[in-house]
């Protein structure tokens, strides 16, 4: 699972889920390969995953970002709930947003903490950029 | 003494063109004018043998196809409350309809409640929210379900649904020998693709063929499996395998209830197949037509049906939710008009065509009505349903569908060989080593790598991408106060009913699950009739079944 050896820095280590009941993970498998194939390492967690469980994954695997996939019209409730119990448990970690997000949503999910919104038709390039600058970003 | 055996043979038995003019002339002909738009006649069917309506049915299953009837134009919706949803199916039956199709919510579809933790946000979304008998009985109020055909697209707790609508149409007096209609249930495509599971596969077989054995021996107007692939290609399969894995599935159906003791032919004439119908024009029509011939060829050399009903492949295609595109979302219209056309070109029975703007939410009615004028366009005014088969004969098109046949066939074969020459214990093991899910994932990967590079053009997304003019202001919201609602009716009916009753009704149940050669329908009738929750009956359940969780591999 780990990325091509990098002389500098180690890989980003990105962790990969979708919460609640939501069952469509084709993005978020392409993301997964897009990512590896990228140099990242990847912690893919997949389906039917709980806030919890994902924040104890980033602990025990200090992982640098979260991606979350989402298209059952969720990610309103959702992603503001997955970046506070990151902050709860005093975790600094960036959560990024991908799948079927209306543009009208992308300032509220912004003003909630989710540092990067990908939408349908995101580039490969897009993806890596966004989560590469979402976690240079992070204190 | 010896009888003299006599067979009554047909003068037509070895001329094609003959047997077929003989049952194309019992068909009666559509209220149309079947000439062109310069008023030249044209004729039922054109080319050679086989004909359609004649094995392996390549060209159709019906002698004259849309000549004598149109597709279906079945739409697929759902939403709300289960007095909501009631009110549309109201309308929808006023205006002429006989055909009800059911979506149901995501909490529905996983088996879990409308209290359930990760319910919020999710009830009445997607489609209507069942959590009881008294939900049934809000959603089919005032409707006799002795006279409407009904459609439910529900699979891993399918027997659960399928025993509330019985136990509601028998408080009304419909016995469930009169009940017509369909449930996806499904399962197997479950692990492969659409990710809707509760229990590991092989306890939710053993809930298929239990409703198989009810339904046949009980519910002579139900068709209790619509093999899907739908599902398939949406998480990224490509066609052949979409054809492919559709049809092993339907394979290892037949397996699994002839291993249970059912006589083929006692069931396969009611199970149906759906379809996706994709963007690659030719190759859809070629999947089309191989999956007719492939069906057909193993039902009766294989497991040895004798029944043509049998080997018919019937299927509904839905247009690709999946190419469509957010970006200038209303030229999804022209992507799903050729994707309608080649559905019909394939000889579907029924046709859902999608939304222009569902890559953004659930449609609009505005958008809604549009699909369906769509296949209006196709059925009346393109002339393409004046002729059967209209497209058979074409040497490309008939190399694509040999060339979809073989390439379906070599995946049978690693079935086969992973099953020991069965399909069935093929299918457990590639769900076991996650072959379905890691081909799809790599199909997926391969073609989002060529949009990427731009060798595959997506219009409006990777080439000609001025004039997005989209607006997300139009979408569909859902109101919220619907979850407060269902939260407050599911309450009421936890506190109205007999606990004591529950109780009892679930454990008979759990005794059913546990002793395998029980069949489980009855007492998951008896369940609903005492109102346990879907989320009840299927914790119980879980207890003697498992909960499959699928392996965390990309």
């Amino acid at each position: 699972m780990s990325g091509p050896p990098s002389s500098e820095t180690p890989p980003l280590r990105v962790v990969l889920a979708k919460l609640g009941f939501d069952g469509h993970d084709r993005g978020l498998r392409v993301v997964a390969r897009l990512l590896r194939d990228a140099g990242c390492e990847v912690i893919y967690l997949g389906l039917r995953q709980s806030v919890d469980n994902v924040v104890a994954v980033v602990e025990q695997e200090d992982a640098d970002a979260v991606g979350l996939s989402m298209h059952n019209a969720g990610h309103l409730t959702l992603a503001p709930k997955m970046v506070q119990a990151l902050r709860d448990a005093g975790l600094d970690t960036p959560v990024v947003v991908g799948g079927i997000i209306p543009d009208v949503d992308v300032e509220p999910l912004r003003q909630a903490g989710v540092a990067a919104i990908l939408g349908p038709g995101a580039s490969a390039e897009e993806v890596v950029h966004a989560v590469r600058s979402a976690v240079d970003s992070t204190p | 003494m010896v009888l003299e055996v006599i067979h009554v043979t047909d003068s037509h038995d070895d001329d094609p063109r003959a047997r077929w003019e003989q049952e194309a002339a019992t068909a009666t002909e559509r209220d149309a004018d079947f000439v062109t738009m310069s008023d030249v006649p044209v004729e039922v069917v054109y080319g050679d043998a086989p004909y359609p309506g004649q094995y392996p049915y390549t060209r159709g299953i019906y002698p004259t196809m849309y000549r004598s009837r149109l597709w279906t134009m079945r739409m697929f919706a759902g939403f709300g409350t289960a007095e909501d949803t009631n009110a549309r199916f109201t309308e929808l039956l006023r205006h002429g309809g006989t055909g009800l199709s059911t979506a149901f919510d995501m909490p529905t579809l996983m088996g879990r409640d409308s209290d359930h933790e990760w319910s919020e946000g999710e009830v009445g979304r997607a489609g209507v929210a069942i959590d009881t008998l008294a939900d049934m009985r809000d959603l089919f109020a005032g409707i006799d379900l002795g006279g409407v055909s009904t459609s439910m697209t529900i699979n891993g707790p399918a027997n659960i649904i399928m025993g509330m609508y019985i136990a509601c149409a028998e408080e009304n007096g419909v016995l469930r020998q009169r009940l017509g209609g369909t449930i996806q249930n499904d399962v197997l495509k479950e692990y492969q693709a659409q990710k809707e599971y509760i229990f590991p596969p092989r306890p939710s077989m053993r809930l298929v063929t239990d409703l198989l054995r009810f339904t046949t021996a009980e519910m002579p107007r139900w068709h209790p499996i619509s093999i899907s692939g739908y599902h398939i290609r949406e998480a990224g399969s490509t066609a052949a395998q979409e054809l492919a894995f559709t049809l092993a599935n339907g394979f290892a159906y037949v397996e699994a209830a002839m291993a249970v003791g059912l006589p083929v032919d006692d069931f396969a004439p009611r199970l149906s197949f759906f379809f996706n119908s994709h963007s690659d024009f030719f190759e859809e029509i070629g999947k089309f037509r191989a999956a007719r011939r492939i069906w057909a060829r193993w039902m009766k050399e294989r497991y040895g049906a004798t029944d043509e009903r049998s080997m018919k492949c019937r299927f509904h295609t839905q247009t690709a939710g999946v190419s469509l595109t957010a970006q200038q979302p209303e030229i999804n219209i022209a992507r799903v008009a050729l994707q309608a056309l080649a559905g019909v070109l394939g000889g579907t029975q029924s046709l859902h065509t999608d939304a222009y703007d569902e890559a953004l939410a659930l449609p609009t009615e505005e958008a809604a009505r549009i699909a369906l004028r769509t296949q209006q366009i196709v059925a009346h005014e393109t002339g393409v349903a004046s002729v059967a088969d209209p497209l058979g004969g074409s040497p490309y098109v008939e190399w694509m569908t040999d060339e979809m046949e073989r390439r379906a066939e070599a995946i049978f074969d690693h079935l086969l060989e992973l099953g020991d020459g069965s399909i069935l214990e093929g299918t457990y093991a590639a769900i076991d080593n996650g072959y379905h899910v890691s081909s799809i994932a790599d199909s997926a990967y391969r073609f989002q790598q060529a949009v990427n590079s731009g060798r595959r053009v997506v219009v409006g997304v990777n080439r000609f991408t001025d004039g997005d003019t989209r607006d997300d202001a139009n979408l569909l919201r859902i109101d919220p106060a619907v979850e407060d609602y269902q939260r407050k009716r599911l309450a009421q009916v936890k506190q109205q009913r007999n606990d004591e009753m529950v109780r009892r009704a679930l454990d008979d149940l759990v005794a059913a699950a546990a002793e395998p050669t029980t069949n489980t329908v009855p007492a998951t009738i008896n369940a609903a009739k005492a109102m346990a929750t879907e989320g009840e009956i299927v914790a119980a359940l879980e207890g003697v079944f498992g909960t499959y969780v699928e392996p965390a591999v990309f």
